[in-house]
């Protein structure tokens, strides 16, 4: 392998790995604030538990999240220099403010929550996590804004001497319409996936019945945020394709492999084949307009074959090949979409459950929404696949070729030790994530604390 | 001022910050193992920045995106030429920063000790390295006329760098020290000061032979400047001062000390920011690495909106944390662990 793809599948791996546990940090961090907020106003001790419970697995989940993160902040200087020095101007900008804005409220507030039980008023300490949960938000609003500008550059002109762009409205970065969906689907699919966490985990106590009645309160909680949340990302992220569709015609086009242009289109549910070698997939029950739909919020809409695209880009960019990785395009977005609709199912299973009072004692329920915790994390890796192999061969679309970012100083064996590297600390990390969680998820919770006794930190 | 100049400025201020704050975190990462022998002891000594450590790193999360946003020169040189030196700084964030979480959740021995290792080592990869990294800006790595690095890992570990480095860890070893002595009670209290006064007159030679060395590297003869006298005086202020018990000044001499030897090397490296050793036509400098007037103008208000705002609120935590911690604390506790 090449210097260039092994800093591609470096990018890639160490931004998978992490974006495994933004989302739980940002969905759980919401729901455990909800869950404090139930106990400030009720004053029930069942719901401190719950939230001293949720909180010690968010924190376990916080830690990985937040050093994993380190390394993407560094790995633009160090794998792609050439980018980091010609888009610096207006990449650089929204990863500033999120140090200033974001990260700084979310790391100093969760010392605060975390210490701050017995040392903070009730109220003050109420706010804290809420800082956390803000925190959390923001700092995702300025990842999709610089990530946004990758996928639809706005805001910027191109520098006459230095040919490189230039901040020059740095307001577009945040009203563009890929930053304004992107964003909302990425926290919509975040508190999804914190959802579910709290689901799964409230399920298998459900159904070990220690303490029915404190975990019959967080799958109720997650349940109700859970299906509305769905339903509302799965609307706005239809909304990102069509948008995403008119600004890079090559993702949606790929996401069909659809060659030729059409009008009206139909979606696919399956192939067999297919790929960037092989145009004649055998495609299984295929649904007249859907695509149409999907793709341009048209019912007999006009979708640009990738051949289409292939040919106008060549005129206006030159000679290569801009067509992105079919095979990752056509089942990133089927697999996204797909488990989306059995979590939904699932959610809406559990909702009927709770009304007809049921759910305490629906083993088979319990059962599959212990197992769903699987699908928010292939969706959400399925999610970024899907716009970030779409945008393949540009790294900023229209302005630089990946192959242009890379660092020209670095070697192939310097990316390789750092590749091996990672992989085995993030192996092992892994591994002691996922012993401990599942640990702490079985665990019975805390005691109710008695009246008026101080309570301590989170367990450190 | 130039927008340019001020991002400079703030950038060092960050850096500067980060070793500050992220310095004492760092010292007690160190020293935990050191200072107490037993698990309430180092409960206690890890408690003491439980609270502080994840925003005190936050200052180097910002310094390096500043360092990105105002001058993409100045990053994309630095950290590709520094790849496999940014690597080792980032193992020991990583592991540093999941050992706090990670060492009282299983009520293990063998547990708890692989978490104190990883803490202890990776509390010294982040300061020796980046002292590696910030040592190499002054002294200069091979550049080439395209701005990119144009040597082998080896040319990054020049004697003086290596020194930078060095001078860091005792500096973080001494504030961590005189952090404890100032955080915690009775026999964990006394040994912070034993060590804080063993530590104290090593890192004073560092400091005496540093800023000399820095002066020198950057051209500027060996005679030091005020900024450098204060930073050798407090280092010496600092070694009597918790000796004689006053905790709260010989921190805050460390304070001045670190900050002051921190702030000399960017002082010195003004106006450029990654010297070149190939020849310094090919510095990069703040000149010809800055960001547009428009980037940085934005930022500009955006810093100078928040940073008063994450002061306040940071200044309160510490505030909120001021009450010392005893190992008695944590005496009858278990490590918190499930069953």
């Amino acid at each position: 392998m090449s210097q260039l793809d092994l800093a591609r599948l470096q990018f890639a791996m160490t931004s998978i790995y992490h974006f495994l546990f933004v989302p739980v940090t940002i969905g759980l961090g919401f729901l455990t604030a909800l869950l404090q907020t139930a106990w400030h106003r009720t004053g029930l001790a069942d719901h401190l538990r719950l939230t001293r419970f949720f909180g010690t697995l968010l924190l376990i989940n916080v830690a990985v999240g937040v050093v994993t993160g380190l390394v993407q902040e560094f790995q633009f200087g160090m794998d792609w220099s050439a980018y980091s020095r010609t888009v610096g101007d207006v990449f650089g900008a929204p990863l500033a403010m999120e140090g200033l804005a974001a990260f700084f409220l979310e790391s100093t507030f969760l010392g605060l929550w975390v210490f701050g039980w017995d040392r903070l008023p009730k109220r003050v300490h109420l706010a804290t996590i809420w800082a956390v949960a803000l925190g959390g938000a923001l700092s995702a609003a300025f990842i999709m804004a610089a990530n946004s500008w990758m996928q639809h550059p706005v805001g910027y002109t191109v520098n006459a001497t230095t040919g490189r762009p230039q901040l020059n409205d740095v307001w577009k970065l945040f009203t563009s319409p890929v930053f304004l969906r992107g964003y909302l689907h990425v926290l919509l699919a975040s508190v999804v996936t914190g959802a579910v966490v709290m689901l799964a985990v409230s399920a298998w106590q459900l159904r070990k019945g220690r303490s029915p009645l404190v975990f019959h309160a967080s799958a109720r909680l997650s349940l109700l945020v859970l299906v509305p949340t769905l339903l509302v990302a799965m609307l706005v992220g239809s909304e990102l394709g069509v948008t995403e569709g008119k600004y890079q015609p090559m993702k949606i086009a790929g996401a069909e492999a659809q060659w030729t242009t059409c009008q009206p289109c139909s979606f696919s549910l399956f192939q067999v084949g297919g790929g960037n070698d092989d145009r004649t997939p055998t495609k299984i029950i295929e649904i007249p307009h859907l695509l149409s739909l999907l793709a341009t919020n048209h019912w007999n809409g006009k979708v640009l074959g990738l051949d289409q695209v292939q040919s106008q880009y060549q005129a206006q960019f030159g000679q290569g090949n801009y067509v992105p990785n079919i095979f990752i395009q056509y089942w990133a977005m089927r697999v996204m979409a797909y488990l989306a609709v059995v979590v939904l199912l699932v959610g809406l299973w559990g909702l009927w459950l709770l009304l007809r009072k049921r759910l305490s004692s629906a083993r088979a329920f319990q059962w599959a929404a212990t197992w769903l915790v699987i699908l928010p994390f292939l969706m959400n890796t399925a999610g970024w696949l899907l716009t970030e192999s779409g945008r393949q061969p540009w790294i900023v679309q229209g302005i630089q070729l990946t192959r242009n970012g890379v660092s020209p100083s670095i070697t192939t064996t310097t990316v390789a030790i750092s590749i091996l590297v990672f992989l085995l600390l993030y192996a092992a990390l892994a591994v002691v994530e996922i012993v401990l969680m599942a640990r702490y998820a079985r665990r019975d919770p805390e005691p109710a604390p008695t009246p008026e006794a101080p309570l301590p930190s989170l367990t450190y | 001022m130039a927008l340019a100049t001020f991002w400079f400025i703030l950038t060092a201020v960050l850096w500067t910050g980060f070793f500050v704050l992220e310095g004492f975190d760092l010292g007690v990462g160190l020293l935990h193992t050191v200072v107490a022998r037993d698990e309430p002891g180092r409960r206690a000594a890890i408690n003491t920045i439980g609270p502080l450590w994840d925003g005190n790193e936050v200052w180097l999360i910002v310094a390096v995106a500043a360092m990105f946003a105002a001058f993409p020169g100045w990053y994309a040189t630095s950290f590709s030429a520094y790849y496999l030196v940014t690597v080792l700084v980032l193992i020991g964030l990583i592991v540093r920063g999941v050992s706090f979480e990670f060492r009282g959740k299983l009520a293990s021995s063998r547990w708890r000790h692989l978490w104190d290792t990883t803490l202890t080592a990776g509390s010294l990869l982040v300061p020796f390295f980046l002292g590696v990294f910030l040592g190499g800006m002054l002294h200069g790595i091979p550049i080439g006329q395209d701005q990119e690095f144009s040597g082998t890992f080896a040319d990054l570990f020049s004697g003086y760098a290596v020194f930078t480095g060095l001078t860091l860890v005792l500096l973080c070893l001494l504030h961590g020290a005189t952090f404890l002595a100032l955080r915690t009670t009775g026999a964990l209290r006394g040994r912070a000061r034993l060590l804080a006064r063993r530590i104290a007159p090593v890192t004073a030679l560092a400091v005496l032979a540093f800023l000399p060395w820095t002066h020198s590297t950057a051209g500027k003869g060996v005679l030091p400047s005020i900024m450098q006298l204060i930073a050798v005086l407090l280092v010496l202020a600092a070694a009597w001062l918790v000796t004689t018990g006053h905790e709260g000044w010989a921190f805050a001499a460390t304070t001045v000390t670190i900050a002051t030897t921190v702030l000399s090397v960017f002082v010195d490296l003004y106006p450029r920011l990654l010297v070149s050793s190939t020849n310094p036509a090919y510095d990069i400098t703040v000149g010809n690495a800055a960001s547009g007037n428009y980037a940085l103008k934005v930022m500009s208000v955006v810093a100078i909106v928040l940073v008063p705002v994450v002061l306040a609120y940071q200044g309160w935590t510490y505030h909120v944390f001021r009450r010392r911690v005893s190992a008695e604390q944590f005496a009858d506790e278990t490590a918190g662990a499930p069953e």
